[in-house]
C-alpha cells in the first residue's frame, strides 16, 4: 500500500522539475503540472508499474477570474486500482486562447469530459477526435461557467426581479 | 333519455336534437388520447395521476399514446431545456389536428425555479399552449382539473376553428406551418 509520500516521491524522481507544487487534502495528494507537460506524466501515470493509474475518475475545468494570467484550470481526478490511492492533478491556462492536449490517447473516457469542459469554459483541448460542445445547444456562442456571463436567462420576460431577490 | 351534461339539446318525444358541433366535442371530450411529454418530477405526479387512486380512465383517457400521431392532448410535465425545445416542438408537429396542449407545472409553464441559460422559459415560447397547471409539482387533483379544463375546450370548440385565420395566425406565430386540407377549402 501506497501512502501520499512515496507517491509523491516517485513522481519527482520522475518528473520533479514539472511539479510547480503539491499538497495533501482530505488525504487526497494534489499536485500542480505544467501545462505542456501534462500529456507526458498521466500518460506515465498511467503506464508506471509501481502507482499504476488506469482509470481516469473525472476531468472539469474551473474560471478563477481574478487570477490574471492562469485564470482557467483543469483538474485531472486519477485513480489507482492496483493500489486504491486516488490523485489530483492541476493546470492552469491563460484565460486568451486557452489550450491544452487532449488525453483521448491515453484514457478514452476523457472524450467527453473534454468536450463537456470545452462546452462549458472554451478550453481548446489538441488532439480531441471530435471537440463540439455535448450538453448545451449547438446555436450557443459563449461559454456559460465563466463567471463573466450571468447565470439567469437574458431572454426571460415575464420574470420580476423584485421577486426574485435581485 | 339521459341528460348530456353542458349540452344544448332539444328533447321530444322519441327524439333529441342538437347539433353536430356539440355531439362531435362531446365524443371527442370522452375520448382525448394524451401524450404525456414528462421529463421530471411533475411527471411523477401525473404518473399518480394515471394510477388507480386518482384513476385518469374516468375521463375515457386510459389509453396513454406514445406516438404523437395517433394522440389528441400534448402533456407536458416538467423542466424543458432549451436543447429539448426543438425535440418537443416536433412533436407538437407531428400530432395531428385536433390537438390541444397541457402545460404541467411551473417549469413547464414558466421556467419555474430554473431561471437559467439552459432551461426554455415556459414552453408557450415554442408552441401555443391551451391550459396551465401551476405548482411545483401540481398535485394529482390539479392536473385532473387542467385535464377537465381541456375537456371544457374540447367539448366546446367549433369543428371548424381549426381552420379559421386566428387558428392559422396563431401557429405562424410559432413558425409552425399548416397545411390546408381539402375540406377546408
Amino acid at each position: 500500500m501506497l501512502n501520499n509520500e512515496a507517491i509523491l516521491n516517485r513522481i519527482n524522481e520522475n518528473y520533479g522539475s514539472e511539479v510547480v507544487s503539491s499538497e495533501e487534502n482530505f488525504g487526497i495528494l494534489i499536485l500542480e503540472i505544467k501545462s505542456e507537460k501534462i500529456h507526458e506524466i498521466i500518460s506515465w501515470l498511467n503506464r508506471d508499474e509501481i502507482l499504476a493509474c488506469s482509470f481516469l475518475t473525472l476531468l472539469g475545468g474551473v474560471h478563477y477570474p481574478d487570477d490574471k494570467g492562469r485564470e482557467l484550470a483543469v483538474v485531472y481526478h486519477l485513480h489507482s486500482w492496483t493500489n486504491n490511492f486516488r490523485l489530483r492533478l492541476k493546470v492552469f491556462l491563460h484565460a486568451e486562447n486557452p489550450s491544452i492536449r487532449s488525453i483521448v490517447d491515453i484514457y478514452n473516457g476523457a472524450n467527453w469530459m473534454e468536450r463537456e469542459t470545452y462546452d462549458f469554459f472554451g478550453i481548446n483541448f489538441e488532439g480531441h477526435p471530435d471537440l463540439r460542445r455535448i450538453l448545451n445547444m449547438d446555436s450557443m456562442d459563449y461559454f456559460p461557467m465563466r463567471k463573466e456571463h450571468v447565470l439567469e436567462d437574458a431572454t426571460r420576460e415575464d420574470k420580476d426581479d423584485r421577486f426574485f431577490g435581485r | 333519455m339521459g341528460k348530456i351534461e353542458d349540452l344544448e339539446v332539444i328533447n321530444g318525444e322519441g327524439y333529441q336534437l342538437t347539433t353536430l358541433d356539440k355531439a362531435i366535442g362531446l365524443a371527442r371530450a370522452n375520448s382525448v388520447w394524451p401524450l404525456p411529454f414528462a421529463t421530471s418530477c411533475c411527471g411523477i405526479e401525473f404518473m399518480a395521476t394515471m394510477g388507480s387512486a386518482y384513476d385518469l380512465s374516468r375521463f375515457g383517457m386510459e389509453r396513454l399514446s406514445f406516438s404523437p400521431r395517433q394522440a389528441d392532448l400534448l402533456i407536458v410535465a416538467g423542466t424543458i431545456s432549451k436543447k429539448l425545445g426543438p425535440v418537443l416542438k416536433q412533436v407538437y408537429e407531428q400530432m395531428s389536428e385536433p390537438k390541444w396542449v397541457l402545460s404541467v407545472g411551473a417549469c413547464a409553464s414558466s421556467g419555474g425555479i430554473f431561471d437559467t441559460y439552459s432551461v426554455l422559459q415556459g414552453i408557450d415560447r415554442i408552441i401555443p399552449v391551451d391550459v396551465y397547471v401551476p405548482g411545483c409539482p401540481p398535485r394529482p387533483e390539479q392536473i385532473i382539473d387542467g385535464v377537465m379544463n381541456i375537456h371544457k375546450l374540447v367539448k366546446h370548440e367549433s369543428s371548424r376553428r381549426r381552420y379559421s385565420e386566428e387558428y392559422q395566425h396563431l401557429l405562424s406565430n410559432y413558425g409552425i406551418e399548416t397545411k390546408e386540407t381539402d375540406d377546408a377549402k
